[in-house]
């Protein structure tokens, strides 16, 4: 099974534990991922507050690059470079007129034939049917799932779990016999792009997430977006100094967590690179914990 | 050769504006079979039909066509001119040149035309026309009321006063539905138990209502005035003639830990109970899901104590046969289960209840005795959120209509919680306040300024528990967007009001249709709206949409004055319009081959089989047979018959064929 695969800035650049972790979970479960080949920026926030041509044609040049090189499905990782480049492949869909401007613009011809994934829609479909038999060490602790603003909006256009309150890593995290607690800050903002402007408030906004994660006992923060991760991770100081106390709580993409499940080693999914380091406690497996089952509720759109 | 006469009209200037109306009549009546037309500015006025009367006289005419407005309006107008000018009605017809021609074609050569060729086919159908005469039925004076809520109850009373027989039939083992959960109503702040439980007991002493708990509609035949409606009478497991309503199994049931369906889950109920204590009729049944006895076959304690001997474990459901001659469905209404919000955490959290239950809460009869006590510990909850629009107008997870009695009984229960404890603060978070109704912006001002009731415009994005408390997450858009938390220690949610369970499959039984929310649709929002489609059947109450007590109350009192009007006829006119088989001499006997393709396409169950015998007995043919008094005249069966051998009567092949060939013969 070969997928397109499209990193964006961060899988290059500052989140290489989230690449490798993905690549090697992919491998172990028979998908190969195909970079797709000269890709460009997505645009993220800065070019969809610009120039709406701007913003469809950065994210359409990728798409009709994947058209091209045959990749019908691809896996893009990061949170926002899915969501513009889902809301394109949607906008592009809907409008035919707007189709053909913005393949003049990138000078090529884009049909509307290329699915997008992101990590969680990926996991769901390609991992999770075979997990429980990979699983050689079971994730056995207690954690928050994030999934952050941008993962499951907007609703009708990705039509994906819900989006206040989205199960897919929840489910994950079950099937490798960890446990997801209930917590209250699932899709509450982190702080985002003001990482660099506004350290301060990346500390309250993660802060407050990461006191209700605290106080309800979880053990990691699982993401999914390399935003957030670097937001809980590296502006931990920013954090702390917020929350008026220290906090040593690991943040982990939800593919290393499984990549650890499944048998790969700390350094195949990467923990070398993260700035608070992980530590996780071993602890015995009980009966309870492992049979909790996180029930898959049905989407919002059923009514 | 026929005399037809065509009367073109002006419309005032609707029709003359566009058409050349004076070059429709002349065209015309340059054509065979046309003995006189003419133009006129209204023919509609009482001078226009005075020409048409008179017309028929001096020309002696067999066939009149108005060519005017859409027939829906004007069409019994001008049949009953020619019916006082001697014609038999039916030989009238009219020409529509005005919504089809004039209103939506310009001014030019080609839109007379299009007017003179509508003309024509139509005085080519009327010289197919055959004089029909109208078809009388019975009517039995006898209505029936579906669903025992509030407007049941008013419509049932009306029909009763006015000296007709009534059939109650209620689903639940009590009549007096939603209302009777409401603790004090808006805006009066009147007890709702108080105004209503006399009126259920009017309904069960009445001498011309007969009350049917507990059962349901299985099917219904018929038509207006005659209708027959089969209604299963589910088993109560007791004789209702002995139960005295002394309430000693009710005490004695061992398996009391039911969720109560009155209390909307606060309280318990034994498996033999009556729903509440002004129930009527005050006599119980048993939830046989949950009874002891059904489910494992020991127990029967109730069966012991009951002093009658009134408990009967084996009484089957029964179905009984009524005859009526009109019905009123008032079904009412159910409220959304908040289930789909789940981030408001209703089923999560105890303390995150619904509307419905802090009525309960409210009510002096209800699980609390009327003190405000939260779910979870029984506290006197400090702060209450009340989220208004949980489901209402959000066409991305609810539903997209406005539930209309929200804003209401919202402003009430935030008043009714300050008028308990004092110390309290209740807040409301809402869209809009829609207080449109008699004393009703009055009420939400003295929500909000006597009773100080904390308004906040905006929606609530989240609530979660913590430390005990339910931290509510929302939005003040009149502070500029500002995020606002509140520790709340009860959130209710104004769910949205839905159609009821079985609705759909109610209106499915019934022939009557439904709106895509299910709610029973009325045969016209403005003028017909307690008519539904169907001919005698009527609709009261939130089964059409949500609705208060008194818009409830007034629809009912308007179904229950067209049932009274139907009565008022001993027998009604039914227009000849219908089906019918075609008959021969024999051999042949009838076109008919005997497929009863119709039968079973008929919407109606009007089909039949029809045997023919000879002398001795014995079946010759098989013939399909159309009950006139079932026929609707919708044509389904005409298209589907295969041998041709079914004609509508007023549209046989014959015109509608001749209508085509006149255009096409041009």
């Amino acid at each position: 099974m070969k997928l397109g695969f499209y990193p964006g800035c961060s899988l290059k650049g500052g989140s290489p534990e989230y690449r490798i972790s993905t690549f090697n979970v992919a491998e172990k479960f028979g998908v190969e991922l195909v970079e797709i080949p000269d890709w460009n920026c997505c645009g993220a926030t800065a070019a969809h507050n610009m120039d709406k041509e701007l913003s469809l044609s950065l994210p359409g040049r990728i798409l009709a690059l994947a058209e091209a090189a045959g990749l019908n499905e691809i896996v893009v990782p990061c949170a926002a470079c899915y969501s513009r480049l889902t809301v394109t492949n949607h906008e592009l869909a809907e409008d035919t007129q707007l189709r053909e401007n913005i393949s003049t613009i990138i000078g090529m011809k884009y049909e509307g034939n290329v699915k997008i994934l992101n990590i969680i829609q990926f996991l769901d479909k390609y991992v999770l049917p075979h997990v429980e038999e990979k699983v050689v060490k079971k994730f056995n602790h207690d954690v928050a799932c994030y999934y952050g603003c941008l993962l499951v909006r907007p609703h009708n256009i990705l039509k994906f779990d819900r989006e206040e309150n989205p199960q897919t890593m929840d489910n994950v995290i079950t099937k490798i016999g960890g446990n997801p607690i209930d917590w209250a800050f699932k899709t509450e903002c982190c702080g985002a792009g003001l990482s660099v402007s506004r350290t301060d408030l990346v500390g309250k906004l993660s802060g407050k997430l990461m006191i209700d994660a605290l106080d309800r006992g979880a053990e990691a923060i699982i993401v999914a977006c390399p935003m957030c991760h670097s937001n809980l991770d590296m502006r931990r100081s920013a954090i702390n100094k917020y929350m008026n106390r220290e906090s040593e709580i690991p943040v982990i993409y939800i593919t290393q967590a499984v990549g650890l499940a499944i048998g790969l080693s700390e350094k195949e999914v990467g923990f070398q690179y993260h700035m608070v380091k992980v530590k996780l406690k071993e602890k015995p497996i009980t009966e309870n914990l492992v049979v909790k089952k996180v029930v898959q509720t049905e989407p919002t759109e059923e009514k | 050769m026929s005399k037809i006469g065509v009367f073109v009209c002006h419309c005032g200037e609707n029709i003359s504006a566009t058409v050349d109306c004076e070059k429709v009549a002349e065209t015309i009546s340059k054509l065979p079979g046309v003995a006189l037309s003419m133009d006129y500015k209204y023919m509609c006025s009482d001078p226009g039909q005075t020409i048409i009367k008179e017309a028929i006289k001096e020309h002696n005419l067999d066939g009149v066509v108005v060519a005017a407005c859409s027939p829906r309006m004007h069409e019994p107008t001008f049949r009953k001119a020619c019916a006082e000018g001697g014609l038999n009605q039916y030989l009238c017809e009219m020409a529509n040149i005005r919504e089809h021609c004039s209103w939506v074609h310009p001014r030019e050569n080609s839109t007379t035309e299009k007017a003179i060729d509508i003309v024509r086919t139509m005085v080519e159908k009327v010289k197919r026309n055959a004089p029909l005469e109208s078809i009388k039925v019975p009517v039995t004076k006898k209505a029936m009321v579906i669903g025992g809520g509030v407007a049941g109850i008013q419509a049932a009373l009306d029909i009763a006063n006015a000296g007709h027989k009534v059939v109650m039939i209620e689903r639940d083992p009590s009549i007096g539905g939603h209302m009777s959960q409401l603790s004090e109503t808006f805006p009066t702040l009147d007890c709702s138990q108080c105004i209503l439980t006399p009126r259920m007991v009017e309904v069960a002493q009445h001498p011309n209502i007969t009350l049917i708990s507990y059962a349901e509609v299985e099917s219904l035949e018929g038509f207006i005035g005659n209708f027959k409606v089969k209604v299963r009478k589910k088993s109560k497991s007791l004789d209702e003639k002995l139960c005295t309503g002394c309430g000693l199994c009710t005490t004695k049931c061992p398996n009391k830990k039911i969720p109560n369906e009155f209390e909307r889950g606060l309280g318990f109920r034994p498996a033999i109970y009556v729903p509440f204590p002004q129930a009527v009729p005050n006599k119980p049944v048993i939830d046989k899901k949950n009874c002891t006895y059904y489910t494992k076959g020991k127990c029967r304690i109730c069966e012991k104590v009951c002093p009658t001997g009134a408990i009967r474990f084996d009484q089957p459901d029964e179905i009984v046969d009524i005859e009526v001659g009109a019905i009123v469905l008032c079904t009412g209404f159910d409220v959304k289960k908040p289930d789909f919000f789940p981030e408001y955490g209703y089923g999560k959290y105890k303390d995150v209840i619904d509307g419905l239950q802090f009525e309960r809460l409210a009510s002096a009869s209800g699980p609390t005795q009327g003190v405000i006590r939260r779910p979870s510990d029984g506290e006197i909850p400090k702060k209450v959120v009340f989220i208004a629009c949980a489901g209402s107008r959000d066409p991305a997870k609810g539903i997209e209509y406005c539930s209309k009695i929200c804003c209401m009984y919202t402003a009430k229960h935030a008043m009714l919680y300050k008028h308990k404890v004092h110390e309290g603060t209740p807040y409301v978070f809402y869209m809009d306040i829609r207080a449109g109704g008699k004393m009703y912006e009055e009420f939400v001002r003295r929500a909000i300024v006597e009773d100080e009731t904390q308004y906040i415009r905006g929606r609530v994005s989240t609530v979660y528990e913590k430390n005990g408390k339910l931290i509510v997450k929302g939005v003040d858009t009149l502070m500029n967007g500002r995020l606002v938390e509140i520790e709340a220690d009860l959130v209710v949610l104004a769910t949205a009001g839905v159609a009821n369970d079985g609705a759909e499959d109610l209106a499915q039984k019934l022939h009557v249709s439904y709106d895509s929310y299910k709610f029973f649709a009325e045969a016209h929002p403005k003028l017909k709206p307690v008519e539904t489609n169907t001919a005698g059947i009527f609709l009261a109450g939130a089964c059409q949409a949500p609705k208060d007590i008194p818009e409830s109350v007034a629809a009912a009192s308007g179904a229950a004055v067209k049932v009274c009007g139907l009565f008022a006829n001993n027998e009604l006119t039914r227009e000849p319009l219908i089906a019918i088989v075609n008959r021969e001499a024999p051999p042949l006997y009838s076109n008919c081959v005997g497929c009863f393709m119709c039968q079973t396409v008929c919407p109606y169950q009007a089909i039949e089989r029809e045997e023919v015998k000879d002398r001795s007995g014995k079946v010759i043919k098989t013939l399909a047979y159309i009950n006139p008094g079932l026929c609707q005249g919708c044509g389904t069966c005409v298209a589907l018959c295969r041998s041709k051998s079914i004609d509508l009567l007023g549209y046989t092949n014959d015109q509608v064929y001749t209508e085509v060939m006149a255009l096409l013969n041009d």
